[in-house]
């Protein structure tokens, strides 16, 4: 399969197909897109911190953490990124999606397994029949430093092995420089090469820095077609934080009020504690409401995360805690 | 893949109260003076929580002689202990107090939950710490008043009659007694009728802390007592902090005589948003500014003013905002707005917001829940508001908020200081030169940029025009309590 032509008319028509009539114009050309994307109202950094403290602040007990527990384990990526994985470590993984405790069957399985793209098939023999997604890392993951061409393919080749769900991450360098057109013309073309597949936009905030950058990155992703935006990579720090989810939850709440359209969000990496976890889950409920409390608007990119929620899970059932060598480790 | 969305299901947060059991209510309380609980002459009182009606205890009201006890013991503290005591030994009491309230500080916020109706989340992450705060600041300057800026050598001016509102009990408490200590002075301090529990608790706290007797001696009462009080003859300051109408007649009582006042009353802030500001933190920045603590803060930002261009956005952000607020049981560590302070207060809210409406002004609350019992009102917006409208410039002390627009920055100038206040004002803006340029033009004594409602001990607090005179907190705050070398406070 030849790779897509790339000039922008191709890609701008892409976007037309996907539909927003009436952002055509913010998105018609660089500078056009730079001051639509540096007219979005400025993020306020005390602010943002004091909000996110306040919602820490939120006790959350009882049936309420039973709820959040079991709540979070069906919306995790159950994830693995490392150049050490084989076919025998995404097994491994893949049987840990499906049941997370071998003991206990009214535990939920978990929403995706996330690989990089060449571990797939193996994930998809795995999960037949389960209804579990596969996501792929795509696009030169994870810094994004390849041609467009080897994205796009790396991309068609993770969908083509089964990947239902594409996690891109985008071109920081062209962001940083103020090349915002170029990003959002990846994206487009990233977007139609995923077909069905559903396309997650990797912002990697920890390279972004200001809140401003991650509204205006986030609101890019959006315009572009990403049916999720996601913080980071995990492979740069800071990953997820919940200030940096707050602004883009924010941005997809405003993107919803204007559009219609509902985006879904996925922090990754650094999340790996219960309570964190549960951080998360009300920030959702008081920013974008309940609805996002779904595995169709939101996700956990995490490993370690579900072990800590199996424990609390058993802690809440039992009474007592059960230690670290009662849940598997992969 | 399936984009059917799975049903969505609301996160209920489970009750979560924080326990009483760690305050430890006495039936009845009496009058702490010369270091002992002592009966009162006057009628005792009952303080009972607002969020339930529930009567906590039975507390001794002081009659004018309790009152004049109360200033002897103050006075023979002073002239026999107080300000003869070394300034770091001062200091070091005030350290003591600090820790013990640090130690205690849980039982202090629910107490202060119990007793005024606020949020323990804001009692425990606001009042106490802000308390335990303002007692270190001004321990370490007990002995470093000579760099005070009131000249070498600083005099204290004796004994100090205190009297505190409601809103805030412990920390006004701390804002009138840590600077008056740490300068050299002994107090007599009234808490306000309704909540009176917490300044008792304190009262066991300055035993604790092995205070010298008559330090600190606080009388209960109400409006009766207060004025028996500053009318006392031996009294050589007065600090009040509560309604303009109360602060008028102080006073007058203080006029002509040797007393010196500082007098910290009523406001009606405004909230100035400009078009260009960060709307979300702009929204929490309303809320926290007219919601926090039920809006019973003299410094609340009760008067939003938005520009036009921004308006309607900023309200329909602020709506939403609004239906998230969580209000009920004040003990619950999940609620954001608890009870009115007490039926009377309720009955002004309810008041004035009838005006509102009767005046032509759109009212809008939530949908929420409100207990049976006790004191409430929704949190409220009115939009349409004119300047002319009551609810535009009287204090309304409550959960309820009025909604301006303006055109330039010349008109948001002149429409926030068109107020007989001019105690706080918040201004919202990416624009740093813009905001310091209208903080200059604003006349009040404390400006947020963009934030609202956040105090400091080292920041002087204090008001314009007819929210008062004298500072609190920081430096300042000392020049209410101590006498340059000219004899001049």
């Amino acid at each position: 399969m030849a790779a897509p032509t790339l000039d922008h008319t191709d890609a701008t028509a892409a976007a037309t197909a996907i539909a927003l009539p009436a952002y055509l114009d913010a998105t018609r050309d660089n500078a056009s897109l730079r001051a639509f994307l540096h007219g979005l109202p400025g993020v306020d950094q005390v602010g943002v911190e004091a909000r996110v403290a306040t919602l820490g602040t939120r006790s959350i007990k009882s049936t309420a953490k039973a709820w959040a527990i079991d709540k979070a384990i069906g919306l995790i990526d159950l994830t693995t990124l490392e150049g050490a994985d084989t076919p025998g470590k995404v097994a491994s993984l893949c049987a840990k999606a499906r049941r997370p405790d071998p003991s206990d069957p009214s535990c939920p399985p978990t929403a995706a397994v996330c690989v990089y793209g060449d571990l797939v098939p193996y994930a998809v023999e795995a999960l037949q029949g389960t209804g579990i997604h596969i996501a792929a890392v795509a696009t030169a993951f994870p810094s994004g430093r390849a041609s467009r061409e080897v994205k796009i393919a790396d991309v068609q080749d993770a969908v083509r092995a089964g990947a239902d769900e594409i996690d891109m991450v985008i071109d920081r360098g062209a962001f940083l420089a103020g090349r915002y057109l170029d990003v959002f013309d990846e994206i487009i073309a990233v977007k139609k090469a995923c077909g069905s597949a559903h396309l997650k936009v990797i912002l990697e905030t920890g390279e972004l820095v200001t809140y401003d950058n991650v509204r205006r990155a986030s609101w890019l992703a959006m315009l572009a077609g990403g049916d999720f935006i996601k913080t980071s990579t995990g492979k740069v720090s800071p990953a997820a934080t919940l200030p940096v989810t707050l602004v883009m939850l924010e941005a997809v709440r405003d993107f919803a009020g204007v559009t219609g359209r509902r985006i879904g969000m996925k922090p990754a990496g650094g999340i790996k504690t219960s309570k964190d976890a549960i951080k998360y889950l009300v920030m959702i409920n008081e920013t974008t409401g309940p609805d996002w409390l779904n595995p169709d608007l939101f996700r956990f990119g995490a490993s370690s995360l579900l072990n800590d929620l199996l424990q609390q899970r058993h802690k809440l059932r039992t009474g007592h805690y059960s230690g670290p060598d009662y849940v598997t480790v992969d | 893949m399936s984009k059917a969305p799975t049903a969505a299901v609301g996160f209920e947060y489970a009750p979560a109260p924080e326990s009483r059991s760690i305050v430890d209510l006495r039936a009845s309380y009496g009058l702490f003076i010369n270091g002992e609980f002592v009966d009162g002459h006057g009628s005792s009182f009952k303080s009972i929580s607002p969020a339930t009606e529930e009567v906590l205890a039975e507390v001794a009201a002081a009659d004018a002689a309790d009152v004049d006890a109360a200033v002897r013991a103050a006075r023979q503290a002073y002239n026999r202990t107080w300000s003869r005591l070394a300034p770091a030994e001062r200091g070091k009491y005030l350290f003591r107090i600090a820790r013990i309230v640090q130690e205690r500080a849980r039982e202090l916020a629910v107490l202060e939950s119990l007793d005024n109706g606020k949020p323990i989340r804001e009692s425990r992450d606001v009042d106490v710490p802000l308390m335990a705060a303002h007692f270190f600041y001004y321990a370490g300057w007990a002995d470093k008043l000579s760099y005070a800026g009131l000249g070498p050598d600083p005099k204290p001016l004796g004994v100090a009659a205190q009297i505190i509102p409601w809103n805030f009990p412990l920390l006004m408490l701390a804002w009138k007694i840590a600077p008056a200590l740490a300068a050299g002075n002994t107090v007599v301090l009234k808490p306000a009728e309704t909540t009176p529990l917490t300044a008792l608790l304190f009262a066991e706290i300055c035993q604790q802390a092995d205070l010298p007797p008559g330090v600190v001696n606080i009388i209960t009462g109400a409006g009766e007592t207060g004025r028996a009080l500053v009318e006392h003859p031996d009294v050589d300051k007065i600090a009040f902090t509560g309604s303009t109408e109360v602060g008028r007649q102080i006073a007058r009582t203080a006029a002509g005589s040797r007393k010196k006042l500082t007098l910290e009353l009523g406001g009606k802030a405004a909230n100035i948003v400009f078009d260009d500001a960060p709307i979300d933190q702009a929204v929490e920045g309303i809320v926290n500014g007219i919601f926090f603590n039920q809006g019973h803060v003299c410094c609340a930002g009760s008067r939003l003013l938005v520009q036009e261009s921004v308006a309607e956005e900023l309200i329909s952000s602020l709506q939403r905002r609004l239906k998230t607020l969580r209000v009920g049981d004040p003990l619950d560590k999940n609620t954001d707005v608890g009870a009115i302070n007490s039926a009377e207060q309720l009955a002004r809210i309810r008041e004035l917001s009838d005006v509102g409406e009767e005046e032509g002004a759109v009212r809008w609350s939530p949908p929420c829940d409100l207990p049976d019992r006790g004191f409430w009102f929704p949190p409220t917006i009115f939009t349409d508001v004119s300047p002319a409208h009551r609810i535009a410039r009287e204090e309304i002390f409550g959960p309820v908020l009025s909604v301006l627009t303006f055109r330039t920055p010349d008109e948001a100038v002149a429409k926030a200081n068109n107020t007989p206040y001019g105690l706080s004002a918040g201004v919202w803006s990416d624009k740093g030169s813009r905001i310091l340029a209208i903080a200059s033009r604003l006349r009040a004594g404390v400006v947020w940029a963009n934030t609202f409602n956040r105090f400091d001990p080292t920041s002087p607090f204090g008001g314009y025009k007819e929210s008062g005179y004298g500072r609190e907190g920081g430096r300042h705050g000392l020049a209410a309590y101590l006498a340059g070398n000219d004899g001049e406070a």
